[in-house]
């Protein structure tokens, strides 16, 4: 259904001054008076507090104040962030404080902050705050967290249980007790930072003449943030703004609300004058949250078909030492696993255990890709003791397109039923192996073999839910200038939020990018917003915006047909004018239209036509959109050095309909990237102690353009019957499959050495490891 | 209040005299003291390549060099590669046309970088342009769409060179 513009990759309205240096991200606002920020960040995983001497730090010259909890508390109406998504599965609450009291719990816990002249000057006072500690036992390993004798991660804690629950639904071990096979596998699987190249940051300015807080901060939502200031500090929504300028990457560790970001605008209160903050990459690594390690132990029963009869296993996740967003990520990971499968009976039992690390919040694919993980390793694992081939184990258990809407027993996070909306998963699965050619690569597997060469190949399904609601707002108004402008509660932080909107919006208002303005991120521009999350813009508020614009195309064309004394069917919308339809002569612009229902002081309105050509939409969609893909992945392994090369990476994925083809695609291939990292470079390290050991992006790998191969996409359409677009969300799906269908590659490229994997990521130390391990089994040399 | 020397230096075509604290970053100068906030900080120590600028010409890192060493020097900032307004040079014109960029945080360094490379590697190969980007990080494009961009602009400068 490609329109104007609906369907075509027409250029972004953000590249122009992101191409020319004239953009505004969070550390380009500058405020006469400003003051800068820095904060005292906890040197341990635990300790007491027994103490905080400031004098030192406020002695320095150019240091104006210095900030403890205790300075706070009494302009505090809550003392800490409570934010946690709601769930029965809480054993205990731990909120994260605006600043510490008298305990830290994780390295780099904000302790103090520092205002002086500039950040030069704010750090040199953080130095010379003293703060007296006790050093407490900590707790690196969310395994070694729930054992008996573990000691606390909060001192006055029960335990270190922050939550259990189990998913699932069926006879589970009644499948298990008539299985032809039953198999195991022990899984790790870890993820790290988000790392967006921009950190976080905050910029706050009280405006005494109109008592209003104006809070800059690289939130990916704005009105969250407003609420939990308006909570904290006490104050109304008319006197606090939260706007989020140019984001630099968000990848998910900006949705959360942060300490600082109260902090900071507190800080300015206090103060009188302007004040910023900014995160260093630093601080990046131990105070903006993570996703970290699951645990799993999972077992599959299957008849002698390979059909499965069941799945069921443990999954312990490490949480962190605070609830920063809440129970969401395991259940995400345990709600995918059995999703895209025919699978009978499941139960999956979820602890969540409390450590002495940064909180865990949703990272690109938010707990999804391990789910996929977990399952396609089972996969393989049916393949390889039956003897069958990996792709044909897959076919015979994929749900088929003949059964969507296909009405799974899992329940979403809310209580809602999960329905696969639409989708034909067999299908993807088969275009991808086709270009991939599966077939024929046993044939190149062991030509290379007979060379001393270990090619291997994997394939990796998975299905997300996207577009999670209720709503996102959606304002389209045209003005007396006659340009169209958008405003949504919708956060952009470098996905093409803005140019999504226009092309929706510019679709049915006269397909003239140009013309449209779109404004995110600012509580003052839209009362309600749910902001970036989930991948969920295009779908919530892309489907908002094409509601409000219809609106207000109906009421300019009814207008225009007043005007013209032209039939409104007669009629058409060429750029920023309505014409009868092929005469330009006989036409009125936009402005001209507006004009005429902004009211003239005594004179009628346009017969049956209401004040304004606007209109605001919050079109409330619970059920998620599922869009679903394969990768498939042909990997080099140098059995010598561990080394694994990526040869080839196709990549389907099944988006419903699409806006633009150049976004799709690049958000396919950032997500392709990121899950590549995860696979094979990610690793956030902590030693026993809980000390993080890769604190700068030196030692925390990041995939550069050297070890990126040329990703191959392909793209299957169902249209979802969910929203009017028929579009689903893209932004996370990218990574889901590609750890899974990484190490699976890899698996078979060491078939000859009979190597086992069951961990993400994988180093190459950790594969040279394992071929010798599997050597000295084998207690010979590779089979041919 | 810290050291301070008076440095002056020519930025994208213009003189600038200031007195500045030696301990102050070029970066830190750059964006502060001339309100040039295209260069962008991503790491500073080095690693990410945001706040790359030329530096006589050549690619540095702004993060890791003082103001005053830029005293007597040519720097060149994202700000300068334009030939004037609504005019993209046509490495950004390849960007645009290309995805090149997403959140554009990385952009400036990524762009300042292949100025230099493109000026030296005028017809360059896929790897020679990885090559050439191992030292910026991007997390948004997976750099499918910087390294298409890049060889774009290879033949755009080209194009403009024989058609003089």
């Amino acid at each position: 259904m490609n329109g104007k513009v609906f369907g075509r990759s027409v250029e972004r309205l953000e590249d122009a001054d992101l191409l020319q240096g004239a953009a505004r991200f969070i550390d380009d606002i500058r405020i006469p008076g400003m003051l800068e920020a820095a904060f005292v960040r906890s040197p341990h995983a635990h300790a007491a507090i027994r103490g905080i001497d400031k004098s030192a730090a406020l002695a320095l010259p150019g240091v104006h104040r210095v900030f403890v909890l205790a300075d706070l508390m009494p302009h505090l109406q809550i003392e800490r962030l409570v934010v946690g998504l709601p769930s029965k599965s809480y054993k205990q609450d731990h909120h994260r404080p605006a600043l510490a009291g008298d305990e830290v719990v994780h390295v780099g816990e904000p302790v103090a902050i520092v205002v002086a002249d500039n950040r030069y000057v704010a750090e040199d006072g953080a130095a010379l705050v003293e703060v007296d500690y006790d050093p407490l036992p900590a707790v690196a390993d969310c395994r070694d967290a729930l054992g008996a004798g573990a000691p606390r991660v909060h001192r006055h804690a029960p335990h270190n249980l922050l939550a259990e629950f189990a998913l699932g639904y069926g006879d589970v071990d009644g499948a298990f007790g008539g299985a032809a096979h039953v198999l195991r596998e022990s899984i790790w699987q870890h993820r790290g930072g988000s790392h967006s190249i921009e950190c976080r940051g905050a910029v706050a300015v009280h405006d005494a003449m109109e008592d209003r807080l104006t809070l800059w901060s690289s939130t990916q939502m704005p009105h969250a943030a407003q609420r939990l200031l308006c909570d904290m500090l006490g104050r109304d929504e008319n006197r606090v703004r939260v706007i989020t300028p140019d984001v630099g990457g968000g990848f998910g560790p900006k949705l959360v609300f942060y300490p600082e970001d109260v902090v900071t605008a507190l800080a300015a209160l206090l103060v009188g004058r302007p004040l910023k903050w900014i995160e260093d990459r630093r601080e990046h690594f131990v105070a903006t949250t993570q996703e970290r390690d699951q645990y799993w132990e999972a077992e599959i029963a299957v008849d002698g078909n390979a059909r499965i009869l069941g799945i069921r296993g443990n999954l312990i996740h490490d949480h962190g030492a605070y609830t920063a967003r809440g129970v969401n990520l395991p259940h995400n990971s345990a709600e995918t696993l059995p999703l895209q499968y025919e699978v009978p009976a499941y139960r999956m039992n979820v602890r969540v255990a409390l450590t002495n690390k940064v909180p865990v919040t949703p990272v690109r694919g938010a707990g999804h890709p391990q789910g996929t993980f977990v399952i396609e390793r089972l996969l393989d694992r049916v393949a390889r003791e039956l003897k069958l081939d990996r792709a044909e184990v897959r076919r015979r258990n994929l749900i088929h397109a003949d059964k969507m809407p296909y009405t799974t027993q899992l329940k979403a996070r809310g209580g809602m039923p999960i329905i696969l909306d639409s989708g034909d998963y067999p299908k993807c699965q088969h275009q991808a192996l086709a270009h991939a050619g599966w077939e024929t690569f046993g044939a190149r597997q062991q030509a290379a073999r007979a060379h001393g060469r270990y090619l291997g190949i994997g394939l990796a399904n998975y299905c997300k839910g996207t577009g999670r609601g209720p709503f996102e707002a959606v304002t389209v108004r045209i003005g007396p200038s006659g340009k169209v402008h958008v405003y949504s509660g919708a956060a952009a932080m470098g996905q093409s939020t803005r140019t999504m909107l226009a092309q929706i919006v510019a679709e049915q208002l006269g397909g003239k990018m140009e013309n449209v303005t779109v404004t995110t991120g600012d509580t003052a521009a839209i009362s309600m917003g749910m902001g970036g999350s989930n991948s969920r813009q295009t779908v919530i508020a892309g489907s908002s915006a094409h509601a409000a614009a219809l609106k207000v195309r109906a009421k300019a064309l009814k207008i225009a047909s007043q005007m013209l004394d032209v039939a409104e069917s007669d009629l058409e919308i060429e750029g920023d004018r309505i014409q009868a339809t092929g005469m330009r002569e006989k036409s009125a612009s936009f402005g001209e239209i507006a004009r005429t229902v902004a009211g003239t002081a005594g004179y009628a309105l346009p017969a049956g036509v209401t004040p304004g050509l606007e209109a605001t939409e919050h079109l409330v969609i619970d059920d998620m959109a599922h869009a679903n893909g394969t990768a498939v992945v042909e990997v080099e392994v140098d059995a010598e050095t561990g080394a694994v090369g990526i040869v080839k990476f196709i990549a389907l994925h099944d988006c419903g309909r699409i806006i633009n083809p150049m976004l799709v695609d690049g958000q396919i291939l950032g997500g392709t990237a990121h899950g590549i990292g995860n696979a094979l470079f990610e690793w956030m390290g902590y030693d026993d102690n809980a000390q993080p050991v890769t604190t700068n992006l030196g030692e925390y790998l990041l995939v550069t353009a050297t070890e990126m191969p040329h990703i191959e996409i392909l793209h299957h359409e169902s249209p979802t019957p969910l929203n009017p677009l028929g579009v689903k969300g893209i932004g996370e799906c990218g990574v889901i499959p590609v750890a899974a269908a990484i190490i699976s590659a890899i698996e078979d490229a060491l078939m000859p050495f009979g190597v086992h994997l069951a961990q993400a990521p994988i180093s190459p130390a950790q594969i040279v490891a394992l071929i010798e391990a599997a050597r000295e089994r084998m207690q010979g040399t590779p089979t041919k | 209040m810290s050291e301070t020397r008076n440095i002056a230096l020519t930025v994208n075509g213009t003189r600038y005299e200031r007195e500045v604290e030696v301990r102050m970053t070029l970066a830190d100068f750059l964006r502060q003291q001339l309100g040039l906030t295209g260069t962008h900080l991503g790491c500073e120590q080095g690693v990410c390549g945001a706040c790359t600028i030329l530096f006589d010409d050549y690619s540095a890192r702004s993060c890791l060099m003082l103001a005053v060493q830029a005293n007597g020097h040519q720097v060149t900032t994202v700000e300068g590669l334009a030939s004037g307004p609504g005019h993209l040079h046509p490495l950004q014109q390849a960007f645009r046309d290309n995805h090149g960029l997403q959140c554009g945080f990385c952009t400036p360094g990524i762009l300042t970088t292949l100025v230099e490379f493109l000026r030296e590697h005028p017809a360059p190969t896929e790897g020679e342009v990885r090559v050439a980007l191992s030292g910026n990080l991007c997390r948004c494009t997976g750099y499918q769409g910087i390294v298409a961009a890049a060889l774009d602009a290879a033949k755009r400068l080209q194009a403009d060179v024989e058609s003089r």
